[in-house]
């Protein structure tokens, strides 16, 4: 298909700007004179705050305020921002007298610099009241420690709260088909395994920033490094008892999201900084503080089953989950769920399928939502699988799955049954090139010549494995996103959006498909997003929403924009119909009579010229959607392992996927790219480790490394040629699909350089030696 | 203390603390893009140029950058365009959090590299981290502006 502005490679609108240093990030554009906020954090996993004296502290010379947990609302909130009513538990409060891991927030500080709020820090003395905490996520239910013990947690509609027995919620007996047992039972080649993926750190480079001020009419403002700022709002007017119009949340350009800033962290210690003392203020996280105390990717055990018949007809899958969600409850659900409805549907022709577990409660840095947000982990867990049943079979992995994956045309039960918190909606795959991205990433990596592996020298091996995924285009009849664009005197337009780009180059994409809409060269948009004042609703940036969803809105905007200029067009024209006046190269021309008028002096008119027929040209669209398209995704991946060290290097990974028309292609690309490296770093060394006592020691960029530049010798991705009829312009979402699948592919390369089958992540070169010397 | 310091040939007076980062000075007289982003000279997102050559803002006294040239991008102006276009137009900066460092250091390895190659662009720009773009695009843009094929 042809398009003008769409699927064109064109630079990121912010992107020069960006490059040169322009001030943009919340700490950049607030004021130097701020109040610093710091917070007193605790040296316990898990404790009761028995006295806390702020009086030496409060002295200090230039210390505006302590706020401790007697002085803030008890009302139990959850800092997820995902949805209302809210599928997490509320289960934590501003500041609580209990705190649940090491790190938890115990008092508020502010004062005119950081070190005299640092000096004041040292100076408040607590008295804790030490309990034991719960640090391993398998022994946690029914634990005799209660994390929760506090009366006033809840849920908004049923989700399986337990807290007695640390459970955050559970999800059982639903996301049943056929009969599990039976069909395994009748099948020719079974497998049963056990695997275990590791919480993982986002490491955005921007530290979780926020900042607050009161404005000429009195309202509390928020600038902050958010992923979705009405749902920031919301959860602050909820936590406070404010009405929402006394609260603005802007969010200015953000330095890395992946889902780390789609909680709210420092915004509400801004904001009560701020309405106690009336002045700015302003908490900028250490590097420590965001390893520490905000969130890592949800930490899960797998226990799969998975039968063929001898042909390698997959007919059951049974998973069973258990997640820890650390010391609270956020995005514990909907991760949970997503392992299961972003995986299992790959392989839709069973006869029979289960998936059920339980979410828990530990004194660990609490877990929330991650780029890939329980696909990942069950990526890991279910590719795995199928790469070893593939093996019992004596089946190549890669025919195995072309004769059991999803197809266009097909759909699976899972849509139906499982949404994000509840029921999900029935999908047929309108666009699923995913038997087209298996064969060409197979001819990319070389496979018929390279699998399983090759012995390059006396200690290196190469091999390859293969895995493949999907995952969604945001939440089906949750998710909603608006557009506004505004005609201006000059012949240009302002695209207003909610949605929220954090880097991800959502401003530039949905300034093409405003273009594309109206018919005018992109350089006519001028975007303006994320500004809960003066910019639409939009969910904001997660569960892969924002070019499907944001997408689709600003598409209806921009096409009733040109149904609106046509008819003031075709009047200034004095011809009949609209259908009359073409409208090209920004130039409106009467087909019958000749005459036209350039887009600039009609909106020149509209402005100026024409009378009692002057007015201010403005659209809109909103969107949600019944659909989800899934983007799909393989991979392929050829590692050489080192069987003196156990160190694996990645010599190249093919990724091939099918995420609809990419309106931009270069940013879908390295949207592609990016996850795919952000997976190989967890598959191979990021983890998150704890002391026997439950103090974090992976805290600083030294200690928990992501990938550099060395790491990983070539990316390959290329795009399937592919269109879905509810995307706008065919499009589907990328943001995530990258990320899931290099866990289970570097697994399987492991097994087939060396018969070893890892089943915990992350493969570090010392677990690889030791299962090598276990051989 | 007071000191004098020249940034992007021009001169400042400044009232510092005597532990204070260069990073920090900088920040507080406005440069903007340098970033702050670990705090243990991890990420690269900080790095100036120091008598031209990449040194990590963080990891410098500001009282010990007296009497040297200090180059940010800022002070680089047009010099930057060429690197800038070379990234942009592969996508390759995505959130930009680490864009100007990366700017400035890619300046510095065109003067000091004379013999370029991927491993050397690679590990001339190792101490430049991002969390986004999977290097493969910003390695395709700095390529070109390096001359490497």
């Amino acid at each position: 298909m042809e398009f003008q502005e769409v699927k064109h490679s064109i630079p990121k609108v912010d992107g020069p700007g960006l490059l040169k240093g322009k001030s943009a990030y919340t700490d950049d554009i607030t004021t130097d004179t701020a109040l610093i906020i710091k917070l007193l954090r605790s040296p316990h996993p898990f404790a009761r705050i028995s006295s806390i004296d702020i009086s030496k502290a409060l002295k200090v010379d230039g210390i505006e305020g302590i706020i401790t947990h007697k002085d803030v609302p008890r009302i139990p909130i959850t800092r997820a921002g995902q949805g209302y009513p809210e599928p997490s538990p509320k289960d934590k409060f501003i500041l609580d007298e209990y705190v649940r891991y090491v790190g938890d927030e115990v008092a508020i500080i502010a004062g005119i610099n950081e070190k005299t709020v640092q000096d004041a820090m040292k100076l408040i003395e607590v008295e804790y009241e030490i309990l034991d905490p719960v640090l391993d996520f398998e022994k946690a239910e029914g634990n005799t420690t209660v994390i929760h013990p506090e009366k006033e947690i809840y849920s908004m509609f049923p989700i399986g709260l337990d807290a007695k027995n640390n459970i955050a919620c559970s999800y059982l007996n639903t996301m049943i088909y056929g009969d599990v047992d039976k069909a395994i039972a009748e099948s020719d080649v079974k497998i049963e395994h056990r695997y275990y993926s590791q919480a993982q750190q986002h490491t955005s480079l921007e530290p979780h920033t926020s900042s607050a001020y009161i404005d000429v009419q009195e309202r509390l403002n928020i600038i902050s490094s958010t992923q979705n700022p009405y749902h920031t709002r919301r959860i602050i007017g909820e936590a406070l008892q404010m009405p929402l119009r006394n609260i603005r949340v802007v969010k200015p350009r953000i330095g890395g999201g992946f889902g780390s800033k789609q909680q709210i962290h420092n915004d509400l210690f801004c904001a009560l900084v701020t309405l106690k003392t009336g002045k700015p203020s302003k908490c900028f996280y250490t590097r420590k503080e965001v390893f520490e105390n905000t969130f890592t990717r949800h930490q899960m055990r797998f226990d799969i089953r998975m039968a063929a018949d001898k042909q390698g007809n997959i007919n059951a899958i049974d998973m069973q989950l258990l997640s820890n969600t650390g010391a609270y409850g956020e995005h514990a659900l909907t991760t949970f769920m997503v392992a299961g409805s972003k995986s299992l549907p790959l392989y839709n022709k069973v006869k029979a399928l289960r998936f059920e577990g339980k979410v828990v409660y530990t004194n660990t840095c609490p877990a929330g939502a991650f780029r890939g947000y329980g696909a990942i982990q069950a990526n890991f867990a279910l590719e795995s699988a199928v790469a070893e049943l593939a093996e019992k079979l004596k089946m190549d992995p890669v025919e195995l799955r072309l004769k059991n994956c999803i197809k266009e045309g097909e759909t699976s039960p899972v849509f139906k049954v499982m949404g994000e918190g509840g029921e999900g909606i029935a999908q047929i795959m309108e666009s699923c090139k995913l038997d087209y991205c298996i064969k060409r990433g197979q001819k990319l990596i070389g496979w018929n010549k390279k699998f399983p592996s090759q012995k390059i020298s006396s200690t290196k091996i190469r091999s390859v494995g293969t895995a493949i995924a999907m995952q969604g285009s945001g939440i089906p009849l949750l998710d909603m996103g608006a557009a506004v664009l505004k005609l201006n005197d000059d012949g240009f337009f302002n695209l207003l959006v909610g949605a929220t780009d954090l880097g991800t180059g959502s401003d530039t994409i949905l300034s093409q498909i405003a273009a594309e809409a109206i018919g005018v060269p992109v350089d006519r948009i001028v975007i303006t997003s994320s500004d809960t004042d003066t910019t639409p609703y939009d969910v904001g940036a997660y569960a892969s929403s924002t070019t499907f969803v944001s997408g689709n809105a600003v598409r209806k905007a921009g096409l009733e924009m040109r149904e609106k200029l046509i008819t003031e067009a075709s009047r200034v024209l004095a011809v009949e119909s609209g259908e009359d006046v073409t409208f090209k190269n920004c130039i409106f021309t009467s087909k019958t009579s000749d005459k036209s008028i350039t887009l600039k002096e009609l909106s020149a008119g509209l402005y100026y010229q024409y009378g009692a027929e002057m007015k201010q040209l403005i659209s809109s669209g909103s969107n949600t959607s019944p659909k989800s398209p899934p983007p799909f995704m393989a991979a392929y991946v050829e590692i050489e392992l080192d069987t003196e060290t156990g160190k694996i290097d990645v010599i190249n990974y093919v990724g091939v996927v099918d995420c609809g028309t990419p309106i931009n292609p270069n940013l879908a690309r390295i949207q592609a790219e990016g996850g795919i490296l952000q997976g190989i770093g967890m598959t191979l060394f990021e983890n998150v480790i704890y002391s026997k006592d439950g103090r974090l020691l992976t805290n600083n960029l030294m200690q928990y490394k992501i990938p550099s530049r060395q790491d990983v010798k070539k990316i390959t991705v290329e795009f399937a040629e592919s269109y879905d009829p509810a995307g706008p312009y065919g499009a589907k979402s990328v943001g995530e699909i990258g990320i899931d699948t290099p866990p289970a592919a570097i697994a399987n390369a492991i097994f087939n350089a060396t018969g070893i089958r890892m089943r915990s992540l992350p493969f570090t070169p010392e677990k690889v030696l030791m299962e090598l010397y276990k051989k | 203390m007071k000191i004098t310091l020249k940034i992007n040939n021009q001169v400042y007076t400044t009232h510092i603390d005597a532990d204070e980062s260069l990073l920090d000075t900088l920040r507080k007289l406005g440069f903007k893009s340098v970033k702050k982003g670990c705090d243990t000279g991890t990420c690269g997102v900080c790095t100036v140029l120091k008598n031209g050559k990449p040194v990590l803002s963080c990891q410098i006294l500001a009282a010990r950058a007296e009497g040297h040239d200090i180059t940010t991008v800022e002070g680089l102006g047009e010099k930057a365009d060429e690197i800038v276009d070379a990234i942009v137009s592969e996508g390759a900066d995505q959130c930009g959090y680490c864009g100007p460092s990366l700017v400035v250091t890619t300046y510095a390895m065109k003067q000091e590299l004379k013999d370029p190659t991927i491993e050397k662009i690679n590990q001339y720009l190792s101490g430049n981290l991002c969390r986004c773009s999977g290097y493969e695009g910003q390695l395709r843009g700095i390529k070109k502006y390096m001359g490497v094929k």
